[in-house]
């Protein structure tokens, strides 16, 4: 049996999980799942940022598109040191397609028109 | 000549545009002292916005996004880059920016929507000396996040509060090392996901009922000292651990950023430290309403939608309907409870039914929140779990409300298992 | 060759400079750190004393009252926030009203103006926020209000303006006397001057050992204080003191020309540059402030800050030629800054005794004037704006400075180089938010002005940088 603190959401369900997966203390079915998950392959979605160039900011918010593997967020957070974007830039545009094969891209989460610098 | 003006183009002033916009509203501006619309959601780039609202989990731009689409859709007037700088009694708002220079407009109605500031050194005041390496939590969210500087690499951070603890998480991914998260009250003043997620993720510790008691270091921090409190949240003599660390955070609380109400004469609460406000979020100041963190601190972005959507509504109605009428009844806080929203109310003038923000005063486990009228409840909840750091709201239905005389008290109790 | 060199920019250094600059000579002031005003001048009550503290008959005495009247004059010239505001000195005992007694006959002997024995009643009704327990106060009509660094700075930038080398980041390390003149090694190689001016604050006896046989000892100590919003600048409206006792010189209570309250100091023995607050100073001076305004709402503390103030243990100042060519200006404790003025006029006076010619310039620039966007009625604001767009944008959202006022610092005589330099030129930052929301802009300003990067901007003293590196910089695991 484990305990853990639902982070779907922010009601933060405590939940418990026995030997055979079975979860209690859950709300919805997002918690059921996240206790699954969290015991058997942990994930996260990683957000951060990239270089920018262009735009009226020198940095570019991104998130990864779905969850990866909590051992990888050290590694995709290198992934996005090495990566610059240059505006305009669209809400969900791709950074990273398939970040280090994961299935999960790297997208956009900011909205950044092209600006001439002064 | 404008039928609203919404000061803040931040989550509460967009939601409350957009709203005012769909009931029927015309001439409606949003002046905004940043370059862009969406205030500090622009800064917090993590993800959990929106799960109430949207039913999906978006990172602050993309909740901002979402909410300047739908504005795009409308005609409301967008005005960045400038800032208001006062605010008359009969509605004229002075604003200044260097597109529109120094003007004065007029509106039938107001909705304030400026947000909070973040509590400072000097508001908690930790002793010390007084080095460059001392920042709040939004101040270094913004240099990390926006402009792409680290303003540290060993860092000890004061206070629990979500921006404390997401900010714990972003400078460890980019590489600095936090050696510590420190909090004076035995619980935290953050959602427990996130001390999940931000801070037992990377092996952070967090020293509850413990405060900074020193700052060391001339030109830079170069330590600071940490030591347990008592229950009237003293330092121990004789417990202080020593961090040698080059940045100090704070994340130990916002404040409503209300110099324009204060000055402009509306009826303040000092508990929420907002503006005092009805049912549909309408200041002392007929015509002038407050919503998102100018009234009272939220800690998620969709309860400040949902305000919001009901000022805006309510702006509305009284530009094309004229002004609220009825009786009016305070809301009060009863034992377990440190404020509530609105703090007064005209039965009349409730819609379907009245919608009740507050928090709780210390952590309660299985309990029931009653609001009373006369010693009577009126109506009851239930609740396994509530904490000082997130807010709780209940909705009693209008018709509960008919023949309540003076006034209703909001109260928290524990109940046995 | 100098004929002048000043050692130290702080508000004595400043008027010593300025006081010269009124003659055909060549002045230089060497300033250790990268700003004017950054030492005692910065961290002090903002106070113009009347005078009827320091002892008749002294230095101290008569630079005070002459002080106090330059101080007037000079800001109104050089546009130096001033308020004449009187000052109280409360009593709660029959040994404090004898107290008092004694402080009215020193002051009517030093020729303070106006001043007057007030019962309990009397000066409540003047200040209703006074303790019931006050039994009596002398008023001193002539006691102001000001703001400290900005009258360095405009002494400085008058000197400037008027010819005056200020030579910054620029310490001296050693002074030697050649033939007629001196050799002052400094950090940046070294100068030569015909007279030396010691204006080194808590580092004069230092300085003094440099050039004559030690006599005297800066024995520093510290005070802290409290900052409060200006929700509660209106508490008092003059500076209100207590009696000085054997428990020490009490704490006041003041109002700033800023609009803010002010509340301290007590007095630590303190290192000579320990700008650090503790809990225990800062319980003292609540508690004690209580006893004066009991209705000081501590909650509403915008910022905590220490000064060091230059004591020698003396009753007096330490003003005199102790070399040949060498001029003392130390021990320059409180009234250190009311007197500045009139210590620069003396300063004067003594050079010209020790052999310094003193002929009048034909033409000496005594005038100074900054926009305040925040002070200007709405035609003015508007034309402002239209006029220059920059004025329009606000930087500072709790003290309304606007980036047209930021822009315009760097084109004066001594334009700042750090975050605080800018706070102490156009009030960015000096407000609730406490630079919160506006230093990162202001970074931005600095870098762009300064033409360096913003991770090379510092806080105030070089040293001390805010940002480390650019983000991105993660290159394995972490």
């Amino acid at each position: 049996m484990r305990e853990l603190v639902c982070i779907v959401c922010p009601r933060g369900c405590h939940l418990k999980i026995d030997d055979s997966l079975n979860v209690t203390g859950n709300a919805c079915p997002r918690g059921e799942a996240y206790a699954r998950a969290e015991t058997t392959h942990p994930t996260r979605v990683v957000t951060s940022t990239v270089r920018l160039v262009g735009g009226q900011i020198p940095r570019l918010p991104v998130k990864t598109g779905a969850p990866v593997p909590k051992e990888l967020i050290g590694s995709v957070m290198a992934e996005l040191s090495r990566v610059t974007v240059t505006a305009p830039v669209k809400v969900g545009d791709v950074v990273i397609s398939d970040v280090l094969g994961t299935g999960a891209d790297v997208v956009a989460t900011r909205e950044i028109p092209e600006t001439v610098k002064i | 000549m404008y039928e609203l003006i919404v000061i803040g183009g931040g989550p509460a002033g967009l939601a409350a545009a957009c709203e005012a916009w769909d009931a029927g509203l015309r001439r409606i501006l949003i002046v905004e002292r940043d370059k862009t619309l969406g205030g500090i959601l622009n800064q917090c780039i993590h993800n959990g916005f929106g799960l109430t609202y949207f039913k999906e989990e978006l990172t602050g731009p993309e909740y901002a996004h979402r909410f300047t689409q739908l504005l795009a859709k409308t005609g409301v007037e967008v005005r960045t880059d400038t800032m208001v700088l006062r605010i008359t009694p009969d509605r004229r708002v002075h604003m200044t920016g260097p597109s529109c220079g120094y003007r004065i407009e007029e509106a039938s109605s107001v909705i304030l929507a400026m947000g909070c500031r973040e509590r400072t050194r000097g508001a908690i005041g930790v002793p010390g000396a007084r080095p460059a390496g001392v920042f709040t939590a939004g101040a270094a969210q913004r240099y990390v996040n926006v402009e792409g500087w680290m303003p540290g690499k060993r860092v000890v951070i004061l206070g629990s509060g979500d921006i404390g603890l997401i900010m714990a998480r972003r400078m460890t991914l980019e590489g600095a090392k936090v050696l510590a998260c420190v909090e004076v009250m035995p619980y935290s003043g953050g959602l427990t996901r996130n001390i999940v997620q931000c801070l037992e993720d990377y092996k952070i510790p967090l020293y509850l009922s413990h405060t900074v008691t020193d700052v060391l270091g001339r030109d830079r921090v170069e330590k600071v000292i940490v030591s347990r409190v008592d229950e009237n949240r003293r330092p121990i003599p004789g417990t202080e651990m020593e961090f040698a660390c080059d940045t100090l955070l704070l994340s130990v609380g916002l404040i409503p950023e209300n110099e324009l109400t204060a000055a402009a004469g509306i009826r303040m609460d000092p508990r929420t430290k907002g503006a005092a406000v009805y049912e549909n979020m309408e200041t002392s100041l007929p015509g002038v309403f407050a919503c998102g963190n100018v009234a009272h601190v939220h800690d998620l972005v969709d309860y400040v939608t949902r305000e919001s959507q009901r000022a805006g509504a309510a702006a509305a109605r009284f530009v094309l309907n004229g002004p609220a009428a009825g009786e009016e009844i305070p809301v009060e806080n009863g034992p377990g409870v440190s404020y509530t929203v609105p703090q007064r109310v005209r039965p009349e003038n409730v819609d379907k039914s009245l919608g009740i923000f507050f928090r709780v005063n210390r952590i309660f486990g299985r309990s029931r929140i009653c609001v009373e009228a006369e010693g009577r409840e009126v109506c009851g909840f239930d609740r396994e779990r509530m904490a000082p750091g997130e807010m709780e709201s209940v909705t009693v239905p209008k018709k509960l409300l008919a023949g309540v005389k003076g006034g209703l008290t909001v109260s928290v109790r524990e109940v046995e298992k | 060759m100098y004929d002048v060199l000043i050692i130290g920019c702080g508000v004595v250094g400043a008027a010593t400079a300025m006081e010269l600059s009124r003659y055909k000579l060549s002045v230089a002031v060497a300033e250790r750190e990268n700003d004017v005003a950054v030492g005692t001048t910065k961290a002090n009550s903002a106070i113009l004393h009347a005078g009827y503290d320091p002892k008749p008959g002294t230095v101290m005495a008569r630079l005070n009252v002459r002080g106090s009247q330059l101080a007037a004059e000079y800001c109104q010239k050089l546009d130096v926030p001033y308020r004449r505001c009187g000052s109280m000195v409360l009593a709660f005992s029959e040994r404090d009203m004898e107290t008092l007694g004694v402080l009215l006959d020193r002051g009517n002997r030093n020729g303070v103006p106006g001043l007057r024995i007030l019962t309990g009643d009397e000066a409540r009704q003047m200040e209703p926020e006074l303790a019931d327990t006050v039994l009596g106060a002398l008023w001193a009509p002539t006691a102001a209000i000001v703001s400290p660094w900005e009258l360095c700075l405009a002494l400085a930038e008058t000197a400037v303006k008027n010819g005056a080398e200020l030579k910054l980041c620029t310490a001296v390390t050693g002074l030697e006397r050649a033939e007629d003149h001196w050799r002052i090694h400094t950090n940046r190689g070294i100068l030569e001057a015909r007279y030396v001016v010691n204006a080194a604050g808590v580092d004069s006896d230092t300085v003094h050992d440099m050039a004559a046989p030690h006599d005297f000892d800066i024995r520093p100590s510290r005070g802290e204080y409290y900052l409060l919003d200006k929700a509660e600048g209106g508490r008092v409206n003059t500076v209100v003191f207590q009696c000085p006792s054997e428990k020490g010189k009490g704490v006041l209570v003041s109002p700033t020309v800023h609009g803010n309250l002010i509340v301290g100091p007590n007095a630590e023995a303190s290192p000579k540059h320990d700008e650090s607050t503790t809990a225990g100073g800062l319980d003292f001076v609540r508690e004690t402030a209580k006893l004066s305004v009991p209705g000081v709402n501590f909650g509403q503390s915008i910022r905590n800050f220490a000064g060091v103030r230059a004591n020698a243990g003396l009753d007096d100042f330490i003003i005199r030629i102790a070399a040949p060519g060498f001029l003392d200006l130390a021990g320059i404790c409180s009234p250190g800054l009311t007197s500045a003025p009139a210590i620069g006029e003396y300063a004067a006076e003594l050079l010209q005794g020790d052999g310094l010619r003193l002929e009048k310039k034909e033409h000496f620039e005594f005038h100074r004037r900054r926009i305040r966007f925040k002070e200007l009625d709405e035609e003015s604001r508007r034309e402002l704006v239209s006029r220059d767009p920059a004025y329009g944008r606000v930087i500072c959202r709790c003290e309304t400075v606007t980036e047209g006022e930021i822009l315009a610092c760097f084109h004066t005589p001594i334009p700042p180089v750090s975050v605080d330099g800018v706070k102490r030129r156009t009030n960015a930052g000096m407000g609730r938010c406490q630079g919160g929301f506006c230093a990162p802009r202001v970074v931005e300003l600095l870098s762009r002005e300064l033409n360096v990067p913003a991770g090379e901007i510092v806080k105030d003293r070089a040293g001390m940088k805010i940002l480390f590196e650019e983000t991105k910089e993660v290159r394995g695991d972490v």
